[in-house]
């Protein structure tokens, strides 16, 4: 394969006062899609800088391959960035554009015609290529910055919220193109976004940051699945927090499972969870369940063992056309979010309506301990 | 639509005021000029209307292409050394966190009569000047340099007078020019210099046209910088031309001589901006 592994050794960089990156590590594996993925001004820019080589950091090292290249000016390394603005050259052409990398080398024309050729092509701009930047649309910008990057056949592909400026649509098929192009060349991508879907739908690998630190890597269903934080839960996907204390937790006979029972803090029901660890009894942990987990009727369910079953008014039901968003009051006060998914035309049962009794349930093997409780 | 129409038409109309001023106070001096080029000289000075092609004739004597040489060998490395100094003071200047204190110092010395400025230069560079005094006091030299009155004087000052108008173009293009680019030039391959002259230079030529005008040109007519500080290896074209109205009272040869500084000027600018124009042929021209 082309690419090289990157990997990142405890870097640290303030800015005065501020804390820009704390002690982030990661090791990103040759040929990888790897996203980093965090809320505006978690550091994410800065993390890539430092990779390209325009921040130097305050402490750490990364390594391209086995090579440290913190020393290095961003021109002697063999990683290609897609920049946040694109910067594209405004004096020089579409083709000028992306052939500025072999000019430097002082390639023969025929040769770097060859290669621009081919690279216009693979990003479907052969018919654009004497317009100025500024005469293109904000897509075909963005295909041009990807091929300038591409050019030069770096190890490393840095791309920072490539898609960020564009709207939702086009976005959605530039990120399939995107994930094309990496079959294609089999090079690294280090794809940073602060869009959980576009992470979440490409990626082999994510990092989840914020305030400058990592939070949980993983395959994108480990993060959606069994986020490490409260911040993480959240910040991926939609999802439901309580906070509980843990009365009970044993292991579950022919299985690595344990079985815990939570209190919810003014409840009398308890939840029951499965989780791969034993947890502390009296341990204060947080209990997260997807909204789209959870099931809901007029009438109460049959009572399965270990189905967590609530009563609730329903408050707000929001239409989105694939599905409705119900949010329900407990009965403790809480507000529990539901996605319900319109699979057939006409759903099964009557329709429920604000301000209806409702019963919400789902089972054991749904929800998730989240022990980092204090974020 | 009507409405809108009528707007459209008055636009024309807006232009008149300004085009008046044009033509009295620019235009109609031209036209004498040219017309006084091609009459006889008079006895005291003025013209006689006798139409005549000597004055054209005379201009292609040596001495007086000397002069014009001269002029234009002068006016070049001012506007070259301008130029130099002026692209780092630019780019400081658009990078400095003070650009208004910054901006200011460099727009105060057009508060000041110009010829105010050029006797403080005499003062610094004569011979009892500040520069010989101190050398003289701290015992280098003991005698004092001849630091006025010559070429390099004529060149020093001019350089300084012009400075500000070079500046401030190349600053107002830099200004324009996203930094972010030499980055992106950098991650590309470039090294530092690289970047600048592939990315940077191309990016604000049209600001450094516009210097290169701004310099060029008042230095090429310039006649009161050579009369206070220049000597006789730098007499310029200007110089000629106010000693022909004064003193030869030759009329038609100083009109001549003054077509020919227009035309050259004149050419000058449609180069650089007709240069411009190819380049980026929908870009509006700002200067
Ligand atoms: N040169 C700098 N000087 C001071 N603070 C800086 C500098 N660059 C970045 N920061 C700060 O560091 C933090 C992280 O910035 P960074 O650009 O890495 O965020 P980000 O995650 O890329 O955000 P976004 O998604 O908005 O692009 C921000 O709070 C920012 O204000
Ligand atoms: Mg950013």
């Amino acid at each position: 394969m082309l690419g090289s592994s990157v990997i990142i050794e405890h870097l640290s960089k303030d800015y005065g006062d501020f804390h820009a990156l704390k002690d982030v590590s990661m090791n990103i594996n040759q040929g990888e899609f790897f996203s980093i993925l965090g809320p505006s001004g978690c550091g994410k820019t800065t993390l890539l800088r430092i990779i390209a080589g325009f921040v130097f950091p305050d402490e750490g090292a990364v390594y391209l391959g086995d090579q440290n290249i913190v020393d290095l000016p961003p021109e002697q390394r063999d990683c290609n960035t897609v920049f946040q603005n694109y910067a594209l050259f405004p004096h020089l052409s579409i083709y000028e554009n992306i052939a500025f990398p072999l000019r430097l080398q002082k390639m023969s024309e025929s040769a770097i015609d060859e290669r621009v050729k081919k690279y216009l092509k693979m990003v479907q701009l052969e018919n654009h290529s004497q317009k100025k930047p500024n005469q293109v649309s904000g897509g075909q910008r963005q295909r041009v910055a990807i091929a300038r990057a591409l050019i030069n056949e770096p190890k490393v592909l840095l791309l920072d919220e490539p898609l960020s400026a564009l709207d939702a649509k086009l976005r959605s098929n530039l990120l399939i193109d995107l994930d094309n192009i990496h079959d294609q060349i089999g090079i690294t991508f280090i794809y940073i976004t602060h869009d959980q879907s576009e992470a979440l739908s490409v990626s082999d690998r994510i990092a989840v940051m914020n305030k400058g630190e990592i939070l949980q890597i993983g395959e994108p269903f480990e993060i959606y699945e069994s986020p490490a934080t409260e911040f993480v839960a959240s910040f991926i996907g939609e999802t439901n927090i309580f906070s509980t204390t843990v009365s009970e937790c044993s292991k579950k006979e022919d299985t690595d499972e344990y079985l815990c029972k939570l209190e919810l803090d003014n409840f009398s029901v308890p939840v029951f969870v499965t989780d791969d660890g034993p947890t502390e009894v009296g341990q204060r942990v947080s209990y997260t369940v997807r909204p789209e987990k959870i099931h809901i009727s007029l009438q109460k369910p049959m009572g399965r063992k270990y189905l967590n079953i609530f009563k609730g008014i329903v408050e707000e039901p929001i239409y989105a056309g694939f599905q409705s968003k119900l949010y329900i009051r407990l009965e403790n006060g809480e507000l529990i979010k539901v996605f319900k998914q319109h699979i057939k035309f006409l759903d099964e049962g009557p329709e429920i309506s604000y301000l209806d009794e409702v019963y919400v349930s789902w089972t054991a093997t749904d929800g998730y301990i989240i022990e980092d409780i204090d974020r | 639509m009507k409405n809108l129409k009528l707007k459209k038409d008055l636009g024309s109309y807006y232009a008149y005021p300004m085009g008046i001023w044009f033509s009295l106070f620019f235009l109609l001096p031209m036209v004498l000029i040219f017309a006084y080029s091609f009459l006889s000289k008079g006895l005291y000075g003025g013209v006689e209307l006798q139409l005549s092609l000597k004055a054209y004739r005379d201009i292609f004597q040596k001495a007086y292409l000397l002069i014009l040489g001269r002029t234009v060998v002068i006016s070049f490395e001012a506007t070259l050394y301008t130029i130099i100094i002026a692209i780092p003071c630019a780019l400081a200047l658009a990078r400095s966190k003070r650009q208004t204190l910054y901006l200011t110092l460099i727009i105060i010395p057009f508060l000041i009569n110009s010829l105010l400025r050029i006797f403080a230069w005499m003062s610094i560079l004569g011979s009892d000047g500040i520069i010989n005094r101190t050398l003289i006091q701290l015992g280098i030299i003991t005698d004092s340099l001849p630091l006025l009155y010559n070429r390099r004087a004529v060149i020093l000052v001019m350089v300084y007078m012009y400075l500000p108008y070079a500046i401030l173009p190349i600053f107002s293009a830099i200004d324009r020019f996203d930094f972010s680019l030499l980055e992106a030039a950098r991650d590309l391959g470039a090294t530092k210099m690289q970047s600048y002259i592939k990315v940077l230079f191309p990016s604000i030529k049209s600001g450094i046209n516009t210097a290169i005008i701004f310099t060029f040109i008042p230095a090429f007519g310039a006649y009161t910088i050579p009369l206070f500080v220049g000597g006789k290896d730098s007499y310029l074209l200007g110089n000629l031309i106010v000693d022909q109205v004064t003193k030869t009272r030759n009329w038609p040869l100083a009109s001549a001589f003054s077509m020919f500084l227009t035309l050259i000027s004149t050419v000058l600018v449609m180069y650089v901006f007709v240069d411009d124009k190819k380049k980026n042929p929908k870009k509006k021209r700002k200067i």
